[in-house]
């Protein structure tokens, strides 16, 4: 039996305020093989989102449990979890998320050098000439397209090595075309590199290319069911 | 664990703090900019500090022109003018009083302070004349030195004639300064030197002219000196006259120019601290705008205080270089220092660089850059990393941090030991830091409450570019309270002084107006009483009061002596009220500006009566630690005079007319060495001129002063500490018009999608323009309504419990200065936010902001 990366038990995240609680996720337990990819889709307010947060470590739930790599990342402080995701974690955003004030190539290195490796130059020139950047490393974010900035992300979130990549809507700002080519991206480093990936969508045409889509409504799984499909791209 | 070491860790920090600020660096410097001016001015005092203490030590000498100085305000006794006259290696002696002079050409008069001189004085320094051979002439014959100010004011040159009592001098020489003379004290008594040999034939040394003995000494060997100062100085005490030797001096003035330098640095901190709240306002902001990044950052797995630490080495270093701009800035503003100020200096400043000046100014701008940008930088500490799926999903949790009251109180210490490190008194330094908090917080109460009101009662029926303009002012990121607080602050430094200016002039000229007097004449012996009020009254003009007045000293209060007072330090006596003369009057009556407020007034002495029971002013009294009952002895030229003090009066001091702290009954001192004062009312300058004429013509001892004269003096007293405080109050209104630039330039960063969606859906220029120009006029405004409330309460206080006068300010100058901020704050805020008006909206939009 292959071994978990992650795994989720009776997480429930509850918002107080005003003398009113809200439930955004109730109950929810799954668990990831090393390796796998695994999508969770579900409509706008079914708490995906809340649920990718909670599982990466960005926030924290009010019961349940999050392992990744056997840490329970729930229990640790914040600066732990930092070392965590720093350690185990990649991120894909939908607005791609790069520092403004920093160049293409020092986006890419920052991974890196918050590990403190030494060398990373090539390291990052290697990842952009995978993601076809490499002649724009000394550019800002503010001069790229949307596409080419989230391929800087990509190569952004390989940087580092992850066992565990966590995306969140990766296409959501981009147009048909664009979004296809970094999907296609997305899905070819993922397997040159093992790596296990987490997709938040609400493109069940894009969930339908991990192996496995985890549906979820209420705050709450309602399916949890492998694809079986062609165009499965693992 | 992350496997970085300390030293890679360090310089990872400064890596990413290095390239955040890249696209920031101008805008980080601007931030910063508001606090150059105060290190400028603190390094600028400070340096100046530092040059007049050396320069005080090198010119001691010069500035008593020699190695000891005795002096008294009545003759000597022969005794001790035996003695004194044994002293030293080489000796002059000086006699000082007020004198009427007579220009003889022009025919104009006015009260100087003769100093008729003999001997070789000054010893070191010199008499500053033009020629300078004066210096040395004037010593023979009928020769006099006359202040440069009066010779411009008279329209004299050299050889013209002055009369002074009896006799008419030669003037050899025009005055340009004497040993320890400063600008400031030749406006109000203006100096003419004559030889002391020419004072007998000018007839102004009468018994009862009040004059000053001076006795200047040269000792070859110091250390003979040194070995006879004690002596000196008990013989002295003994003889109740006043030694003083380069060394007193010198502390004197250090003391008393230290004071100055205190006050001026902590007017300078002022403008720094206001600079600061600029700085932390600045600071927010840009802060807010790095959320984004430090979520990022987090999420890579940053961790809080690593995040926290790329800010904070960005301002710092910032903030370095800033407080190097000002300390450079302020080693040359030091060299303007000394003009501003030369008119209370005694001595020549030289401009030298102190680099002590410039580290101490280049610490406390790293200090207060790290302390103010801390509390809005503590907001980093807690950004969450889920920001970047969601932004502002997390709570702000800053609003509670701790940590934030450890800032608060960092900076009130901070604020404290700075003001304790000028001040040297603990006291003082709380009293001052609790004094500007408080100032603080009801500048910033004032801001609130207008701010408060104008979004409770907002104009709806207002146009929409003029609603716009308004809200603008409360909008999320305003910068309303911060300009509120600094430029209100700045105005109400110049409304306090335009205010108190206005009190004190009124006050002296309320006295010339509805027939009250506006003359006195005084040093009026008794022989020359009735014909001086007989010439008076020739001239058509009343006698409003003549009264006799009579110098003395206070022997015993309750029992106890000078001596035992000065001795016993758990008295509650001080020894100098024993010192200083007292001239005292002697009536039966009160006068309409007097009223009992304790025990009973005794206007009558008769030979049976067992006390002689006099009356003080009551704040004289309460000086004196003296009750109803008490008894004293007064030292009437000489004769003890036992009295009991009967009753206090209250006096009311604003009008020209002789008030007395001490009155005797009639019947003790008719016989006493006395002089008379006569007042009466002039109604023309004309008039006065020709009265005053006679009087110096018929009775040359007699003085004048006219009241026109005194305003005039006034003005010039005033116009030259309103020229320091305006200088000072600088500091702080260019610190405002920093913040101002600065804060304009913030909101523009965020304004101008604003500005751009505005002009995409059809506004013209002019609409965008009356917005943005209504914006500022409004912030202007409300600053200086804010200044100006607070300017009032200041004149106000100062008026009714410093000068004990009305308060009914003019409004035209305070409203020239209202309209002067409005402006000057529109016209900034239009200038600076010009490109958003000129761009395309296109251009904006793409820009990065």
């Amino acid at each position: 039996m292959a071994e978990n990366i992650l795994t989720v038990e009776h997480l429930s995240k509850v918002y107080k305020g005003a003398g009113q609680t809200l439930t955004v996720l109730h109950d929810v337990s799954f668990s990831v093989e090393r390796g796998a990819t695994v999508s969770i889709v579900g409509p706008s307010g079914s708490g995906k989102t809340t649920l990718l947060g909670l599982c990466a470590g960005l926030d924290t739930s009010t019961t349940g449990s999050v392992m990744i790599n056997d840490i329970r990342i729930d229990q640790l402080n914040e600066d732990q979890k930092a070392q965590v995701r720093s350690q185990y974690t990649g991120f894909i955003f939908q607005n791609f998320q790069l520092l403004p004030t920093l160049t293409v190539l020092e986006n890419v290195m920052v991974p890196l050098e918050l590990r403190g490796e030494k060398n990373i130059r090539p390291v990052a020139l290697d990842l952009l000439e995978k993601v076809g950047l490499s002649d724009r490393g000394h550019h800002y974010p503010a001069q790229l397209s949307g596409g080419e900035q989230q391929r800087v992300a990509l190569a952004r979130a390989f940087s580092n090595r992850p066992q565990i990549l966590f995306a969140d809507e990766p296409t959501g700002n981009l147009d048909a075309e664009t979004s296809e080519k970094i999907i296609k991206l997305i899905f070819e480093l993922n397997r040159e590199a093992g790596t296990t990936l987490i997709l938040v969508t609400h493109d069940l045409e894009l969930a339908a290319r991990t192996q496995r889509i985890i549906r979820i409504k209420g705050g709450a799984i309602v399916s949890d069911q492998p694809v079986i499909s062609s165009e499965n791209e693992s | 664990m992350n496997p970085k070491s300390m030293k890679d860790q360090t310089a990872w920090l400064f890596k990413m703090a290095w390239r955040d600020s890249r696209r920031s660096r101008s805008r980080l410097f601007l931030f910063i900019s508001s606090i150059i001016l105060g290190i400028a001015a603190l390094v600028a005092i400070y340096s100046f500090g530092d040059n007049l203490n050396r320069d005080i030590t090198i010119q001691a000498a010069s500035l008593t022109g020699a190695d000891l100085i005795v002096s008294d305000n009545q003759k000597p006794s022969n005794q001790i003018i035996t003695y004194l006259s044994k002293l030293g290696d080489a000796r002059s002696t000086e006699r000082s009083f007020a004198s009427m002079v007579l220009f003889t050409r022009s025919g104009a008069s006015r009260l100087v302070q003769v100093r008729a001189l003999e001997g070789g004085f000054p010893y070191y320094g010199e008499i500053e004349t033009s020629p300078a051979s004066a210096a040395q002439t004037f010593k023979t014959g009928s020769h006099a030195l006359v202040d440069k100010t009066l010779m411009l004011q008279y329209g004299a040159a050299n050889g013209d004639s002055i009369k002074l009592g009896n006799e008419t001098f030669a003037i050899v020489g025009t005055l340009n300064g004497a040993p320890g003379q400063t600008g400031f004290s030749s406006a109000i008594a203006p100096i003419i030197y004559i030889p002391l040999a020419t004072l007998e034939k000018t007839g102004l040394l009468q018994k009862g002219s009040r004059i000053n003995y001076t006795y200047y000494y040269k000792y070859n060997r110091p250390e003979q000196l040194a070995r006879e100062l004690k002596t000196i100085r008990k013989k002295a005490e003994k003889a109740s006259m006043e030694v003083e030797t380069i060394e007193s001096r010198k502390e004197n003035t250090g003391d008393s120019f230290r004071n100055m330098t205190k006050f001026l640095s902590l007017v300078g901190f002022v403008a720094l601290l206001l600079g600061c709240i600029g700085v932390a306002s600045a600071v927010h902001i840009y802060v807010r705008e790095k959320l984004a990044s430090v979520s990022i950052l987090r999420c890579l797995g940053a961790t809080a205080s690593q995040a926290f630490l790329i800010y904070l080495i960005q301002i710092v270093v910032i903030g370095f270089v800033g407080s190097i701009l000002g300390a450079l800035l302020g080693t040359a503003i030091q060299q303007v220092l000394p003009l501003v100020l030369k008119d209370f200096l005694p001595l020549e400043i030289t401009s030298r660089i102190s680099p002590m000046a410039i580290l101490q100014g280049i610490v406390t701008g790293l200090i207060v850059s790290f302390l103010f940008s801390l509390l809005p930088l503590l907001a980093v500490r807690k950004v969450s990393p889920l920001n970047t799926l969601r932004a502002g999903l997390s709570e702000d949790k800053t609003a509670q941090d701790p940590l934030k009251w450890v800032v608060y109180l960092a900076i009130i210490a901070f604020m404290a030991g700075f003001s304790y490190l000028q001040l040297r008194e603990v006291k003082q330094a709380l009293f001052f830091t609790g004094g500007i908090v408080v100032a603080f917080l009801i500048l910033a109460g004032i801001a609130q409450l207008l701010i408060w009101l104008v979004r409770a009662y907002f104009p709806e029926s207002w146009s929409y570019l003029w609603r716009q303009g308004l809200s603008n002012l409360f909008r999320p990121n305003n910068q309303t309270l911060i300009l509120i607080v600094c430029i209100g602050l700045g105005t109400s430094f110049i409304g306090t002084l335009l205010l108190v200016q206005d009190v004190l002039i009124k006050k002296v000229s309320s006295s010339s107006s509805e027939n009250k007097p506006n003359m006195v004449l005084f040093d009026i012996q008794t022989s020359q009483k009735t014909a001086v009020a007989s010439l008076t009254k020739s001239f058509h003009l009343p006698v409003i009061q003549q009264v006799p007045i009579v110098t003395m000293r206070i022997e015993e209060i309750r029992g106890i002596t000078a001596t035992q007072a000065r001795k016993d330090s758990s008295l509650d006596l001080s020894y100098r009220s024993y010192n200083s003369e007292i001239r005292a009057t002697f009536r039966k009556d009160l006068t309409p500006t007097e009223k009992i407020t304790a025990g009973k007034w005794v206007g009558q002495f008769n030979e049976n009566d067992k006390d002689i029971v006099i009356s003080l002013e009551s704040k004289y009294a309460e000086r004196l630690h003296v009750k109803i009952g008490d008894k004293m002895i007064f030292n009437v030229q000489g004769a003890p005079i036992p009295v009991v003090v009967g009753s206090l009066r209250e006096v009311d001091w604003n009008n020209i007319q002789t008030n007395f702290r001490v009155v005797f009954p009639a019947g003790v001192l008719e016989s006493a060495p006395q002089f008379h004062v006569l007042i009466t009312r002039l109604n023309t300058p004309e008039q006065a001129a020709s009265f005053q004429q006679a009087v110096i013509r018929n009775f040359p001892n007699v003085s004048i002063i006219d009241l026109n004269l005194v305003l005039n003096i006034l003005d010039e007293i005033m116009g030259k500490i309103g020229f320091v405080i305006r200088f000072m109050a600088g500091f702080s209104i260019i610190t405002g018009i920093v913040v101002l630039i600065t804060s304009v330039l913030i909101s523009k960063y965020q304004r101008s999608r604003e500005v751009v969606l505005l002009r995409t859906m059809g506004a013209s220029s002019r609409q965008i323009l009356v917005i943005t120009g209504m914006e500022y006029f409004f912030l202007g405004a409300f600053a200086a309504f804010t200044g100006i409330i607070l300017s009032f309460a200041a004149a106000w206080a100062l008026a009714k419990y410093n000068f004990e006068t009305d308060f009914s300010p003019q409004l035209i100058p305070v409203l020239i200065l209202f309209f002067s901020v409005c402006l000057l704050t529109v016209a900034i805020g239009l200038f600076n936010s010009r490109s958003s008006l000129n761009g395309s909206p296109l251009e904006v939009l793409r820009k990065e902001i």
